[in-house]
């Protein structure tokens, strides 16, 4: 194993951290098309994602839940990268896309952190 | 507070091989031994002789080497029944506390009945619910001991508890997220009063304090050889030997029978009854080169080492505002394992509603910004979710000592600790 394995790159670059600290669409929505929540055992992170879906556009969304500052920069990106876009964008992104919007390397550990609102967005979106 | 350790860990550190390393170039500072320890030369050069001069397969061969092989695995067999003041006989060789516990649950699991209930507590490793969780097929109750605000037992819950159909009494020695010491000797009399047999999850007790069974009125006694310098995929269940006599076999195969015929089979004596298949030699004879190493030390020094440590660690990391420290602040009560928490962070810098509720600082973003300086803690539900949810926290972060720490290395944790708020600007 090289060293470079080990190189700890700090992850909290400020970009991160401003999205962990003050997360854009946090908060629960009332009479949301869907709602759905999900969870990361490995740490018990929890999260809920809401949203308003009119004309296959998503008009508002929302989450809540509590977890490591990854999985909450992660979640907020995702929103803003969600808000206002059609369906079709958000069944076709792709995890490689919420990673580069994150810009920061992950272990295989925090990667699971990182995809948690991913993974219970997708879901979210499954049934249209 | 003394200011000096019983043991010389600068020589103790010398004898581990994997301190050496540098990673990031900084020393390493484990402090996760309660998950697995780290290994002596000596156990890693028994093992090396072990398949360098003696390797065949045991109670099988005539030939020498066989003999030879099997004389090792039963020598070290009495040798790690001497450590906790156990016969050879009643000693059976399994992977770890797990299995251990998989086996009670199972061999003596199929004596209970309906109606039946076992009793334990609500500080427990999964490895000592989930096998006893599935008895509840069969219309077994499992009951829980609540804790008390300080993370002790609460023995009035526990007596409260205890009735004519309780079974089995099942107690973790000492819990791997509090600390917490229980009172294995009084909650053993209190079983055996009702009738029950009492089995002792031993994981983090047996590398950590002189355990005898005797003492501590157990009936059977589980742990791990990778939590006590010995090497992964070997562990111990002692049995009282008249109850495994009692007890139907755990798995089928070589080794565990006397005779087979196509339609029945005999089984062996105990232990070898419980020990189908052919047995992990290398890790026994490892264990008992780490039992040894152990014994130099002298158990009462490992146990007077750790408190020490463990005492001048709660005057540290009690000092650090925004920490929240479970478990007894006792360091008679407790071993050497600190939980902890940054919690209720009211910070200016953080949205206005998650500034009202007071955030926590997820342990998984303070291991990571302890592992920056090398600092190694858990963080997680360290296999212990009903305690979580007791404690109504996600996760916490988790320190643990053993022989080759030091004040160094808690004040290495104390140091790290002092910069989690400032990397996440918080
Ligand atoms: C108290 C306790 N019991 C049981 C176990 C399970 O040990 P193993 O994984 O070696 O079976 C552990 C390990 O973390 C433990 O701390």
């Amino acid at each position: 194993m090289s060293e470079r394995d080990y190189e700890l790159d700090n992850i909290y670059m400020e970009f991160i951290l401003e999205n962990y600290r003050n997360p854009k669409n946090y908060g629960s929505m009332d009479n949301p098309t869907v709602e759905r929540s999900g969870s990361n055992p490995l740490c018990g992170d929890e999260i809920t994602i809401y949203l308003r879906i009119e004309n296959n556009r998503i008009v508002d969304v929302r989450f809540t839940g509590r977890g490591c500052a990854i999985s909450q920069a992660s979640a907020s990106i995702l929103t803003e990268m969600i808000k206002g876009k059609d369906l079709d964008y958000v069944k076709g992104l792709k995890e490689e896309d919420l990673l580069s919007a994150l810009g920061i390397e992950l272990s295989p550990a925090r990667l699971k952190c990182a995809f948690l609102s991913y993974r219970v967005l997708k879901d979210s979106v499954s049934g249209f | 507070m003394v200011n000096d350790s019983i043991l010389d860990v600068k020589r103790i550190r010398e004898d581990f091989p994997i301190l050496r390393r540098r990673i990031n170039n900084k020393r390493p500072v484990y402090l996760d031994s309660t998950a697995t320890t780290q290994k002596p030369r000596a156990v890693i050069d028994a093992i090396v002789n072990y398949y360098e001069n003696y390797n065949a397969n045991v109670h099988r061969g005539i030939y020498r080497l066989s003999e030879e092989a099997t004389d090792l695995y039963e020598k070290s067999r009495k040798n790690i029944g001497n450590f906790i003041g156990a016969r050879e006989d009643s000693i059976v060789f399994v992977r770890n506390t797990t299995e251990a516990l998989n086996l009670i649950a199972y061999s003596y699991g199929n004596l209970l009945r309906e109606g039946d209930e076992i009793l334990t507590t609500i500080m427990e490793h999964h490895s000592n619910i989930v096998p006893w969780q599935f008895l509840s097929r069969k219309g077994v109750k499992l009951v829980f001991a609540d804790i008390n605000p300080d993370g002790t037992l609460n023995m009035d819950d526990f007596i409260g508890k205890i009735n004519k159909r309780t079974r089995i009494v099942t107690v973790t020695h000492v819990s791997n997220v509090l600390g917490t010491i229980n009172d294995v000797e009084e909650i053993g009399k209190i079983a055996h009063d009702q009738g029950a047999v009492f089995i002792v999850d031993g994981a983090q007790s047996v590398p950590h304090m002189p355990v005898d069974v005797r003492r501590i009125n157990a009936d059977f006694l589980a742990f791990s050889g990778h939590k006590m310098l010995g090497p992964m995929g070997i562990g111990v269940l002692y049995g009282r030997k008249d109850i495994l006599e009692s007890m139907d076999p755990f798995m089928g195969g070589g080794e565990m029978i006397s005779e087979v015929h196509t339609y029945g089979s005999k089984w062996a004596e105990v232990p070898l009854k419980f020990e189908a298949g052919t047995p992990n030699v290398e890790g026994a004879v490892g264990l008992s080169a780490a039992v040894d190493y152990l014994r130099s030390l002298g158990m009462d020094n490992v146990r007077g080492h750790e408190k020490y440590l463990v005492s001048y660690a709660l005057e540290r990391l009690g000092s650090i505002e925004d920490i929240q420290i479970y478990g007894p602040k006792d360091p008679e009560k407790r071993g050497g394992v600190i939980s902890f928490n940054f919690r209720n962070i009211r910070s200016e810098r953080i949205h206005e509603q998650l500034r009202k509720e007071g955030i926590m600082i997820h342990p998984h973003d303070v291991a990571t910004i302890l592992d920056m300086d090398s600092v190694m803690v858990r963080s997680g539900h360290h296999c212990a979710q009903p305690l979580m949810e007791r404690l109504d926290v996600p996760a916490t972060s988790r320190a643990s000592f053993y022989i080759y720490n030091d004040r160094d290395d808690v004040d290495a944790l104390y140091d790290a600790i002092g910069k989690v708020r400032g990397v996440l600007r918080i």
